[in-house]
């Protein structure tokens, strides 16, 4: 008999989890508002506007990490090109956000001022419907979609694999911030899109449309953490893994990897897509370098640090990475590319699990000690 | 201004040439004086008059008028030469020396004349090279005036080059001629050039000036007509021998960047993420050297690159085997963490490159035997630079074949990268072979990096702009063989050239990554895929 779905979804986490989830979505729909809005500037528990930013920024990364490690970690392909499609969703969002400036830009006209500064007359023909908050979002979500699963089914179709697809999505990655550095493409070329004014009519820059933002972040993260916990426990996500580590005798047995390979793709990159539109309005811009090659690569040593094949990893990962990175983009700005450098040296050398492993094995390790009371021999994660 | 003058001078000449040959007499000091005047009409006017009574002993006062070594002594004119000071009537040494000559000046008005009039004498000059630059200056403002002058200069020309400049020279001065049957001559003559100016002069020929045409003669304008069309046939085909050059130029460039990620990808199956900063390495390697000879070696600094190509191969070998050693060695059978870690090292060495030599472009400059070019057509220069790297890379490339086909370790790394296990069982020392491969292929990104520096700023930054390409070159010519890599780089050079000349840079640039990214599908083993039989991971 088919279990509701309800039902799988309650027993896809155990009860730490949940409560580890339940604590985190208190925290962010409920205590981070009361004390971003509520509470004095000079009170201690005030959240600045800079934290808010800081923090759902990360969020959005994570929700990318967890996509990352979907595709890496479970399914063994690695993608150097997610910037693209995290991009393309904060570009398909900040077209909306770019029509909402109205004519408050520099030029005062309907047209975004970067089409008034080339001249142009009218919008481009990719620019209709753009003033529409429902069609910004179906395109966030389509476009990058229909993108990845077209390269996905050639690619796939292809059994391109391992190496050589990595450097093929690094190569698409790349192609595609080069179409959009130029001006011509209609996207802003290198400023891309700024200068933000409001989102559904209310103003990005307003205190509670930014808490609004921080929470739906939030609640995005969680949903992606459900989804993709129902999916890799699920038989599609068995056969997913089974793919990841022997392809061929997946092939054998009768499974077609193609599909499981190709829905696992696009469904990461309609989460990355989904978090760049998040991203975009709290940060307030977004241009062309978020494809660059070295964006793209990062987005894996997050996964890396975190654990793949976990998904609390990812998240964390996302957190370690980038609070370490602007903790030392401000205080040490010249030591942050060799830190990066360790780290990614460090993370594939002596923690293949990411820190989630390295927990798990520190606590194995310390209940075998109790248990039996023999030191352990071996080195962690070696 | 220049045109106008050289032809009033022209004229001069050619009644002198006309009426007394080649004057020998020394200058009539009555000539010279003048030219020490304030006025510069009247110096205009000596100039004209000298030139025309004794073009040969003219020149060197011209000259040194033109590089204000021409003094007045009292009412005598000298030429100061150094030391020396020499009479300019008689181009006899004074001696002793007289005191104090007060230097002629002149205005740029004169300075003009003066130019002009040294280009047409010029012309009669004994040396070939001095004919050879004035011949050229005259084509393009030879008008019928000059025609008598040009026949006399032709009749005493024996240089076969310098003869065709000259005829066009004077062709194009006939085309102002009442005579149609000479105009006609002088179109067909023009047609047999290759230089885009005399295209310009030709396409007034065949147009309409208000109603009429501006050639009256029918048949002179069908001929101006063929012509223009052989002229532009021939301009094609040197745009496309200069663009499939600098496509070859490229070509061997991605060819010296991607030669050695093959050899690593061939034998480990590892991506080298840290290549353009091997690269880096070599760039920074030949700098250094420049830097050392500066500092210790003035006199040899022009040959501070031959010094810098055993250097960077060394350094960036060096940086190579310590990757190996310290880190991909402990990677293998996952690549894709490999990928991870090597770019984890490119950041760091990145950062190590800004922090040892700060994040601004370093100068490296050329030497002086690399400078300037081979000019094959008028409007095709191959610049020497280019010309050198195309030869250094087909020299890396066969020193690259020698290795892997007739040396030992060549072929090990051939026996490891066709099958890793079974090269072991047969007493390969798989490790070994390995970290000298691995060392191999960065010491021959470091020659790349010689040779990049040359043409390309060099900067920390430098080694991120060449990865995406070295890649696609490796992906496109598959791995194992050098073959691969050869077509591949050179194809994708010449392409990529050829696209930028209808699409602009940044276009050819992402269509040629697209056509990658679906030739990748049809054939994912890339051009050249080894043959065997194998199984899959």
């Amino acid at each position: 008999m088919r279990t509701p779905l309800l039902v799988r979804l309650g027993r896809s986490f155990d009860a730490r989890s949940w409560q580890l989830l339940g604590l985190f979505a208190a925290f962010a729909l409920i205590a981070v508002p009361i004390m971003h809005l509520l509470l004095p500037p000079e009170h201690p528990l005030h959240l600045s506007t800079w934290f808010i930013t800081l923090i759902g920024k990360i969020l959005c990364y994570a929700i990318v990490a967890v996509a990352m490690d979907l595709i890496w970690g479970y399914g063994g392909i690695l993608s150097l090109g997610h910037g693209l499609f995290f991009a393309l969703g904060g570009y398909a969002f900040g077209m909306y956000l770019m029509r909402q400036i109205g004519r408050d830009g520099s030029y005062q006209s309907d047209l975004p001022d970067f089409m008034v500064f080339l001249d142009w007359q009218e919008l481009p023909w990719f620019w209709v419907g753009s003033d529409s908050f429902v069609w910004a979002a179906l395109l966030v979500l389509v476009v990058p979609a229909l993108i990845a699963f077209v390269f996905g089914y050639f690619a796939f179709r292809s059994r391109i694999k391992g190496v050589y697809f990595s450097i093929i999505t690094q190569a698409l990655t790349y192609a595609a911030m080069l179409l959009f550095f130029r001006n011509e493409t209609g996207f802003g070329g290198n400023n891309g899109f700024t200068d933000f004014k409001r989102i559904l009519g209310y103003s990005i820059t307003a205190p509670e449309t930014r808490v609004v933002l921080f929470a739906l972040s939030a609640l995005a993260l969680i949903g992606t953490l459900l989804l993709a916990r129902t999916l890799v426990i699920s038989k599609y996500g068995r056969i997913l893994t089974a793919i990841r580590d022997a392809e061929s005798r997946v092939m054998f047995i009768g499974y077609h990897p193609l599909w499981y390979k190709l829905f696992v793709w696009t469904l990461s990159a309609m989460l990355c897509a989904l978090a760049g539109a998040l991203y975009v309005p709290q940060v307030g811009i977004i241009n062309p370098s978020e494809m660059s090659v070295a964006n793209s690569i990062e987005i894996a040593i997050w996964v890396a640090v975190g654990g793949r094949g976990t998904l609390i990893g990812p998240v964390i990962g996302a957190f370690i990475v980038n609070l370490a990175k602007s903790w030392f983009t401000v205080s040490f700005p010249e030591y942050w590319l060799f830190f990066l450098g360790t780290l990614f040296i460090v993370a594939t050398l002596y923690l293949p699990q990411g820190v989630v492993g390295l927990w798990f094995s520190l606590r194995a390790r310390l209940r075998r000690g109790g248990d039996k009371g023999a030191p352990a021999t071996r080195g962690v994660g070696a | 201004m220049r045109k106008k003058s050289m032809r009033k001078f022209a004229l001069l000449l050619c009644g002198w040439l006309l009426s007394a040959g080649w004057a020998q007499a020394a200058i009539d000091p009555s000539l010279l004086k003048p030219l020490a005047s304030e006025d510069s009409d009247s110096k205009i006017a000596a100039i004209a008059a000298l030139a025309q009574a004794a073009p040969e002993e003219a020149l060197p006062v011209l000259k040194a008028l033109a590089d204000n070594s021409l003094a007045l002594v009292g009412e005598r004119l000298v030429i100061v030469d150094g030391e020396r000071v020499l009479d300019a009537a008689s181009n006899a040494e004074i001696n002793p020396a007289p005191e104090a000559p007060e230097a002629i000046g002149i205005n740029n008005r004169v300075r003009r004349e003066l130019s002009a009039a040294l280009a047409a004498l010029r012309l009669f000059s004994s040396e070939r090279e001095v004919r050879w630059q004035a011949a050229q200056e005259v084509t393009l403002s030879a008008d019928a005036k000059m025609l008598p002058l040009l026949d006399k200069a032709l009749a005493g020309e024996t240089d076969a080059e310098i003869r065709a400049r000259l005829q066009l020279a004077h062709a194009q001065a006939s085309l102002g001629s009442p005579d149609a049957g000479v105009r006609h001559a002088a179109v067909r003559t023009l047609g047999e050039s290759s230089d885009p100016k005399v295209r310009q002069l030709l396409i007034p020929l065949t147009e309409k000036r208000g109603e009429v045409w501006s050639e009256p003669d029918s048949a002179v304008r069908a001929a101006a007509g063929t012509s223009i069309r052989a002229i532009e046939e021939r301009l094609a085909w040197a745009d496309n021998l200069g663009r499939a050059f600098t496509g070859l130029s490229l070509g061997s460039i991605l060819l010296l960047a991607a030669l050695g990620l093959a050899i690593t990808y061939g034998v480990m199956g590892v991506i080298n993420m840290a290549h353009g900063e091997l690269l880096m390495v070599g760039a920074y390697s030949a700098w250094a050297m420049q830097s050392v000879f500066r500092a210790y070696l003035p006199g040899a600094l022009d040959w501070y690159l031959l010094a810098a190509v055993p250097f960077g191969f060394l350094a960036a070998a060096l940086v190579g085997v310590l990757m190996e050693r310290i880190v991909i060695r402990h990677l293998y059978g996952r690549p894709l963490e490999t990928l991870l870690a090597t770019w984890g090292i490119s950041l760091f060495l990145m950062q190590v490159a800004r922090t040892l030599f700060g994040a601004q472009n370093v100068e490296v400059a050329n030497p002086v035997w690399m400078a300037g070019g081979i000019e094959v057509l008028p409007n095709l220069m191959l610049p020497w630079n280019r010309i050198i790297i195309v030869a250094f890379s087909i020299a890396v490339l066969a020193a690259m074949w020698a290795i892997l086909n007739l040396s030992r370790l060549g072929m090990f790394v051939r026996a490891v990268t066709q099958n890793r296990p079974m090269a072991g069982c047969v007493g390969v020392p798989t490790g070994r072979v390995d970290t000298l491969a691995f060392g191999l292929g960065a010491g021959i990104a470091g020659l790349g990096g010689v040779a990049l520096s040359q043409i390309a700023n060099v900067g920390p930054d430098m080694g991120q702009g060449y990865i995406v390409d070295s890649f696609m070159v490796v992906v496109l010519g598959g791995v194992g063989q050098l073959a691969g890599a050869v077509w591949a780089a050179l194809g994708l050079g010449v392409f990529t050239k050829f696209l930028e000349g209808w699409t602009g840079a940044v276009v050819a640039k992402i269509v040629v990554l697209v056509f990658i990214i679906i030739f990748i599908q049809k054939r994912p083993q890339g051009l050249f895929a080894l043959k065997g039989r194998f199984v899959e991971s």
